[in-house]
């Protein structure tokens, strides 16, 4: 997977290109995992393949709010609307069974530039915006929660200098809510109860802090509090257990197989988890679910129930991509082996 | 009510500000590599941000090959003075004198190699497992698929294809005894955005980014600063030009653009409007297609 960069006057991109064959699944999944757009590309000629299926559906099982469907290379089907309709049709009828909220139809002649950045002169029959103007306007404002408070604490900054000598700053980088100084806050897994002194980064005040921001937070009350630790509003607290369902996708070429023993790292958290049980593999072209099965290989999709070593502050994913997200890790190895969903 | 968004700049800190922590939490001897280029100034000024009002709490090391530009080693002393960092120096020019690397001879010769040798020679020294640099993705090729967190066996070695999948913001940093990592914070920044941020942040810059006069060599069409370190071949002559850096190497293998361009915003509208990449002045790259990804196998930043 290769990261490409390009700006307009609008709006920064980032590109993550990855493969679309089936052994490059984990390659999409985790270019997925930080995306707020997908564009997937379909071939005009070829209308919905096995992989147009894959794509689709690994955007929505991570996530990505937003969706283009380019049907491309309309240049060699002689920008026909009866052949654009035709895959549109096809593709809406597959993606309900997906959940994608937002998703723009495109006609495009990638090659030819028709619909790219400029409009198609021979495409009179499409109303809608080219692929450059929807990339520079698509709304993604919304695609943070910006409702449930969720601070994971990365560590503690304690100068000791003669200046700060009280000093206790918890640093992190805010993955939900919004948070603002006054606000009375609860910290897991203590669950003393405090309020919000400051919020601030090189010194400078931050009136309110919300997701992807990195700050550092002050509380009123002397707390003891560490990495790992989470801040949250007191009456708005995540899940917090040992005993997780997770849809994960297998990364590592030795089958996962139950009972097995891994390592985990979930928001500053780690710990250990034991899986204790393979419940289905989900068929990524067909989305049908395969029951009693006894290994996920690489590349596969499913779910599994796992039961970590110490209790997590979580949500489920739907809810929040940071803290509904985790990965596994081989204790042996240290290899990054699975990609988790909490469910 | 704001809309709860942050521009690009502030987002791309805020992901190098949780990077940079990250490296210090998980890791025991994390350094960073301070090349005394505009990007590892970058990087020292965001490593402030994030611990601030602590100071740093890793040191900085700086490979001098003993060609550096003057300018570069002042700025160096001065800015490691302010933020009271430890600064730990690898010397390519002890490593000629005691034997253990031998100087590349002829008029090309070039320190870079030998750079790779004290490098690995300073780490294992210092028993670092997180050397984190200023590289970025857009640089070029052979960095594009590069991670945040660059896994590098016992031998200080860099294998494409075993590099760990990175989803989410979950870095792994855990290793096996010898290993260390290679971190690059500021991965997802492009040449503008470093540009822009530096004006943003009003970040203090060595003079050499800037337009100035200096005696010059051209040589393969690439602008040399004619110094002690470089040997003239037949018929090249000195020109006196008027130059500025966007990159800053060792002195006899830098090359430089001509440009009037002396502050902040000229700078910006310069790289705004030309596409070539600013690698593509130094004289080593050109050495191989390839370069980079062997240099970076062997174990260069
Ligand atoms: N005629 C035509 N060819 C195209 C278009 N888009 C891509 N191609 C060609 O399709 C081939 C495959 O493109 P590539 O980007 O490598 O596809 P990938 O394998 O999906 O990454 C290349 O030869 C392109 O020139 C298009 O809109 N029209
Ligand atoms: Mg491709």
């Amino acid at each position: 997977m290769a990261y490409r960069y390009f700006a307009t006057p609008k709006r920064k991109f980032i590109v993550a290109d990855t493969p679309g064959h089936i052994q490059y699944t984990r390659n999409m999944v985790t270019g997925a995992s930080t995306a707020n757009l997908a564009i997937i590309l379909i071939d005009a000629r070829k209308g919905m393949l096995e992989q147009t299926h894959r794509h689709s559906f690994i955007a929505s099982l991570l996530r990505i709010p937003h969706a283009i469907v380019c049907v491309n290379k309309m240049d060699l089907v002689d920008y026909s609307e009866d052949v654009y309709n035709k895959i549109v049709a096809d593709f809406k009828a597959f993606a309900s069974k997906l959940e994608i909220n937002d998703i723009q139809f495109i006609p495009i002649s990638a090659l030819k530039g028709d619909n790219v950045v400029n409009k198609s002169e021979h495409m009179d029959w499409y109303q809608g915006s080219t692929m450059m103007y929807h990339l520079e306007t698509v709304h993604i404002s919304s695609d943070y929660n910006h409702i449930d408070c969720r601070f994971p604490i990365q560590s503690v900054i304690r100068p000791h200098t003669i200046d700060n000598q009280d000093f206790r700053g918890f640093a992190g980088r805010i993955d939900g809510g919004v948070f603002k100084p006054g606000d009375r806050v609860k910290t897991l897994p203590s669950g003393f109860v405090s309020t919000i002194k400051t919020i601030e980064l090189n010194g400078e005040q931050i009136a309110e802090a919300f997701a992807p921001m990195s700050v550092t937070m002050t509380l009123q009350d002397e707390i003891d509090t560490s990495r790992g630790d989470m801040i949250v509003r007191e009456n708005n607290v995540p899940e917090i257990g040992q005993d997780l369902e997770v849809l994960v996708t297998w990364m590592s070429s030795s089958p996962l197989q139950a009972r097995t023993k891994v390592v985990i790292k979930h928001t500053t958290n780690e710990c250990m988890a034991m899986v204790k049980e393979l419940k289905y593999k989900v068929d990524i072209n067909t989305l049908h679910r395969l029951q009693d099965i006894d290994t996920l290989g690489m590349n596969d999709i499913g779910r599994i129930s796992l039961r970590t070593s110490k209790p997590l502050f979580y949500d489920v994913y739907k809810k929040n991509r940071q803290t509904g997200s985790l990965i596994i890790i081989d204790e042996q190895t240290n290899e990054t082996i699975g990609a988790g969903m909490i469910i | 009510m704001s809309n709860y968004v942050i521009n690009h700049l502030r987002e791309l800190e805020s992901e190098a500000i949780f990077v940079i922590r990250e490296i210090a939490a998980q890791f025991e001897n994390p350094v960073l590599l301070f090349s005394g280029g505009k990007d590892s100034i970058l990087l020292t000024h965001l490593a402030k941000k994030a611990f601030y009002p602590a100071k740093i709490p890793f040191p900085l090391i700086h490979v001098d090959t003993g060609h550096n530009f003057p300018e570069t080693i002042a700025f160096r002393d001065a800015l490691v003075e302010k933020l009271g960092v430890q600064l730990i120096v690898g010397s390519v020019q002890e490593a000629i004198d005691t034997g253990r690397v031998r100087e590349e001879t002829g008029a090309d010769a070039s320190r870079n190699a030998l750079q790779i040798v004290s490098l690995l020679d300073t780490l294992e020294a210092h028993k670092v497992d997180a050397a984190m640099g200023g590289a970025r993705r857009d640089e070029e090729k052979a960095r594009a698929k590069e991670r945040f967190f660059s896994h590098r066996d016992e031998f200080g070695q860099w294998d494409p294809k075993n590099q760990r999948p990175e989803l989410w913001n979950l870095f792994n940093g855990r290793k096996n005894y010898g290993e260390h990592f290679r971190v690059f914070p500021i991965s997802n920044w492009t040449e503008l955005d470093v540009w822009e941020y530096i004006k943003l942040e009003n970040i203090d810059l060595p003079m050499l980014y800037f337009s100035h006069k200096r005696d010059c060599v051209v040589r393969d069409r690439v602008i040399l600063a004619n110094s002690e370190y470089i040997k003239l071949k037949p018929g090249e002559k000195v020109v006196n030009m008027t130059i500025r850096y966007r990159t800053c190497g060792d002195m006899p293998i830098t090359g430089a653009v001509e440009s009037e361009a002396d502050n902040l915003t000229k700078i910006i509208e310069e790289i705004a409007s030309t596409r070539a990449t600013e690698r593509g002045g130094r004289a080593d790259d050109k050495r191989a297609e390839t370069a980079m990804e062997d240099r970076k196998k062997q174990g260069y930043f």
